[in-house]
């Protein structure tokens, strides 16, 4: 059984254009999901919880609350942009290794929001880390690992290893 | 990664970076082309009956399949908690019913091709209800003119007392020693009562589950579940689809908290799949999960006791009333529990009580979540000590270590007082609470106790807390694994266990790599699929570790043997010259060595072919408690009751640490959900019982920006029973919270709340009244 959708666009998704059809009511979440990138995930779809957080030109937003028509011509990035399993961004070997990862229904979300991050702010302080977190919310780790992960990858991107993982 | 070997280790998990990069699905990944959305539809009413039920013109709505209700589906009672069978939970619910218990109970369920296509025809379906008094008052649940809940027909399926017409789902009483006596001779006395509220697991991964028939016609569920051998057999006895035709599939799940321990969705979307031959997708919104999935059972706890002036307390009595909502999921297990896993920590005390009944109301459900009972049991329990310890003027650590349990002994409230019957008689062999009192009260600064510092508006002050739990429920909870080699010497190891996020394949992959000599890289871990892993009871009840890992610990010993006697067959010397090495065995004599993987490969392609293969099952017959005390140190804003948690450090005995990272995750998961519980977390309720703050912007759970400092320690232990030294660790750092935060604000400003959460409006009218006097 075939959907019919009211609108077409090429987004830029990932760095790929890809063509996507929709409805005016849904959103950048449920077009992504649609497209294949269920590491999007769904929490809430008020914009309460952030396990839905990409990049939308560069700024992290809950894409349950962005109209997929709204989104014409911005690059989207998704957990997926960032890094990959074969070439992880540190900030997921970090979120790996230091505990930063119970369930991970909300890490895709968590790592793309700390990516934000140290773009703007290479070398975060805790209180900027919870800031920039605040919005994603997370119910196994209860938070304190993670804000490690985000320091401990900030400080391996500091310390010269070459940078690895895909990049925006 | 995860080069290692063995235990003890602060490995990552073995999913972690897959979960970072976004490739490890979850049960919403998994899409069958044509699926099916099916939508419930609730009742607007706390308490109603159904006199007519119209869904011809809803039928007609373009892209409907199926609607389901009372007239069309089984009558069958059942109970959705994923418990052991014959389940301890009343038989008190039915798919659809008539009758409507509370807000949103479910009334029809939609099946359609969008979701929209659902939602337009959940609008044509026409219902009259005649209304019936709802009750939302647990102490008035068995007043006579209250409303009765359930039918004649409810009944449990264990010989336990339950009495429908009395609105009671669960009763329970034990009496041991005197108790009259005990508080006859002692002198002094006190007698409170406290009430923990309604909360919701808030796992960031909603319910959800798919449902389709394969090629051959057989029902496959993949489903966010911590139960998915209970799932598979309530489905079978609920829908009569034979057993064998069922397979129920756990793919990696977005957090469970006890919330994903109650078989819900499955048997609504198993009806659907399996009557339209079409895949179908049941998920819920996340205002449905706070309103019509399971909650913590809001519960008023009283304890009397009656002690002497140097701090030997002779007497104990506990009351528990707990909220069962709706129907009684969990309402015997929960009570039990707040009695079980709390009463056995004084085990000084000669003459105890306790007794407790669950309840019928028209408000939502509850069932099992983190802590069980226990949290709200220690909730009342360690303000009593601490206000004990403040009228007998003895330091409450020193009160604590007066009365408590040590190794090597027992309580009899293990025997008398197990899951909702009678229990295990145990001796402790291990408990190192003292230690994690000393630690806590160093880490905390505890001598600054008791000269509560002011600043401004600001009062500090700091308070504690000691809990103990369980480690899986001996002599029922079962956990089994099996395993086989491949020719590299890597094992397929198959877990009935379920990892729910918790870590478990991970840790459970440790024990076999420890007993083995293997990489934890070289497992390759499949849990929980009930086609292709052995049983197991699911994740809950602090198991996991401790039951399914000896189930591994087990089954890996078993390996290594048929591993040696192969290796000495193919070197064609004794076993006994055999030593085990890294992924191999030496033949000391000769100096030969041969690997796993050579081993394999003659097994599999050369001489005495043989899959070289186990399995192992595990049932407890003790469940070792861990131990944990908890210090809290807070400011209060005594102008506006705002309660701030500066530090909170948490000192655990759970044995040997398998994998400290994780378990150190555990226990901080627990505490900052135990933080947002005891301040913030609230289930606001209108006057037709309907919940009116049912998003997370409303119902307020910690994020990064509420966390207090954190210190977390876990003192070296050792359990002889549990696998490599282990007992658990997944519930019990959610105790102590709400009362490590209750005994501070006394210590701070001399005031006492009974009831959680402490709002700042709590807090400030506690201040505007005299001081506590215990």
């Amino acid at each position: 059984m075939k959907q019919e959708f009211a609108m077409k666009d090429t987004f830029v998704i990932n760095g790929e254009r890809k063509t996507v059809e929709f409805d005016a009511a849904d959103t950048l979440l449920t077009v992504l999901r649609r497209a294949g990138h269920t590491e999007v995930h769904s929490g809430c779809d008020r914009g309460e919880c952030g396990v839905c957080t990409v990049l939308l030109s560069g700024k992290p937003v809950n894409s349950c609350q962005v109209f997929a028509a709204s989104v014409r011509g911005r690059a989207v990035t998704t957990v997926k942009g960032i890094g990959t399993l074969e070439n992880p961004h540190p900030l997921q070997k970090a979120f790996a290794e230091h505990g930063g990862i119970q369930c991970g229904f909300c890490t895709p979300g968590k790592i793309v929001a700390s990516y934000a991050l140290l773009e703007k702010t290479p070398n975060p302080g805790d209180e900027e880390i919870k800031r920039a977190l605040d919005g994603n919310l997370c119910r196994c780790t209860g938070y304190s690992q993670i804000i490690e992960s985000v320091r401990s990858a900030a400080e391996t991107m500091h310390s010269g290893e070459p940078e690895e993982g895909g990049g925006v | 990664m995860n080069h290692e070997t063995g235990t003890g280790k602060s490995l990552p998990k073995l999913d972690s970076l897959a979960l970072a990069a976004g490739t490890e699905p979850f049960c919403d990944d998994f899409d069958r082309p044509g699926t099916l959305t099916a939508l419930q539809v609730g009742s607007p009413h706390a308490f109603a009956e159904i006199t007519s039920i119209d869904t011809r013109e809803a039928e007609q709505e373009p892209g409907v399949a199926a609607i389901y209700d009372y007239r069309n589906t089984t009558e069958r009672l059942y109970t959705t908690a994923g418990q052991g069978f014959p389940e301890p939970s009343p038989y008190d619910c039915r798919l659809f019913s008539p009758t409507l218990r509370f807000y949103g109970d479910r009334v029809a369920l939609i099946v359609a091709n969008s979701e929209a296509a659902a939602r337009r025809a959940a609008k044509r379906i026409r219902v009259d209800y005649k209304l019936l008094e709802p009750n939302f008052d647990l102490h008035r649940a068995e007043e006579r003119a209250t409303g009765r809940l359930h039918g004649e027909d409810a009944h449990a399926a264990i010989p336990v007392p339950y009495r429908p017409e009395d609105n009671l789902a669960a009763e329970l009483a034990i009496d041991i020693g005197d108790c009259r006596r005990g508080f006859d001779e002692a002198e002094e006395s006190l007698d409170h009562s406290f009430t923990m509220q309604y909360a919701s697991h808030c796992a960031m991964e909603p319910h959800t589950c798919l449902a389709y028939t394969d090629g051959r016609g057989r029902l496959i569920v993949i489903t966010a579940t911590q139960v998915p051998f209970h799932v598979r057999r309530i489905i079978h006895r609920l829908l009569e689809i034979p057993l064998h035709q069922i397979r129920v599939i756990k793919p990696r799940i977005g957090g469970g908290f006890g919330g994903k321990q109650e078989v819900l969705l499955e048997p609504l979307a198993a009806l659907a799949a399996w009557d339209l031959k079409k895949p179908v997708r049941l998920r819920l919104t996340r205002r449905e999960v706070f309103t019509v999935s399971r909650t913590r059972h809001e519960m008023a706890c009283r304890i009397r006791t009656g002690f002497d002036r140097d701090g030997t307390i002779r007497a104990l009595d506990m009351e528990a009333l707990m909220n069962a909502g709706a129907y009684g999921s969990h309402a015997l297990t929960v009570l039990s529990n707040a009695g079980a896993k709390v009463l056995p920590l004084f085990n000084k005390i000669p003459n105890i009580r306790f007794s407790g009944r669950s309840v019928y109301t028209n408000l939502p459900v509850g069932g099992a979540y983190r802590g069980y009972g226990a949290t709200q049991g220690y909730f009342a329990f360690n303000q009593i000590v601490d206000m004990i310890a403040c009228r007998c003027g003895i330091d409450f650590i020193d009160l604590v270590k007066q009365n408590h349990i040590r190794r090597g002994e027992t309580s009899p409230i293990f025997e008398a007082l197990g899951e909702g019957k009678e229990g295990v008689s145990q001796s402790l062999n291990s408990c190192a609470l003292e230690e994690c009192l000393d630690q806590g009260a160093a880490a905390i600064g505890w001598k600054r106790k008791g000269k509560s510092s002011a600043e401004g508006p600001k009062r500090r002050g700091i308070g504690a807390a000691v809990c103990m739990q369980g480690s899986g429920i001996p002599l029922i909870d079962m956990g089994a694994c099996s395993m086989k080699i491949n020719e590299d010497g890597s094992f397929n190891l198959s877990l009935g266990a379920t990892d729910i996020g918790t870590g478990s394949d991970t840790v459970l992959a440790q024990i076999a790599s420890e007993v083995l000599m293997v990489p934890v890289e070289k497992f390759i871990v499949r849990s929980s699929d009930t086609d292709t892993t052995p049983f197991d009871v699911g994740a809950y009840a602090s198991s996991t570790t401790y039951v399914s890992g000896n189930a591994v610990l087990r089954c890996a010993e078993t390996m290594k043997e048929k591993l040696r006697s192969a290796a000495a067959a193919i070197l064609q010397v004794p076993e006994s010259g055999l030593c085990a090495g890294e992924e191999s065995f030496l033949h000391e004599e000769s100096g030969r060595i041969i690997s796993y993987s050579e081993i394999a490969y003659q097994r599999l392609y050369s001489s005495a072919q043989e899959q070289l293969e186990c399995s192992a099952s595990y049932t407890g017959t003790e469940s070792p408690p861990p131990f944990l005390a908890q210090f809290a140190e807070i400011d209060v804003d005594i102008e506006t009751g705002v309660i701030t948690v500066l530090r909170f450090v948490s000192v655990a005995d759970c044995g040997r640490a398998l994998n400290p990272m994780l378990a150190r995750g555990q226990i901080e998961g627990a505490v900052v959900n135990g933080l947002s519980y005891a301040l913030t977390e609230e289930y606001l309720f209108n006057k037709e019982g309907r919940m009116t703050n049912p998003s997370l912007g409303q119902y307020k759970i910690f994020n990064t920006l509420d966390i207090p400092e954190m210190e977390t320690i876990i003192v070296p232990s050792h359990e002889e029973s549990g696998p490599m030294g282990a007992k658990s660790i997944g519930e019990i750092a959610i105790n102590g919270a709400a009362p490590a935060i209750a005994n501070a604000l006394y210590d701070a400003t001399g005031r006492r709340l009974f009831s959680t959460p402490f709002t700042p409006e709590k807090v400030w009218r506690a201040l505007q009244e005299a001081p506590f006097e215990a």
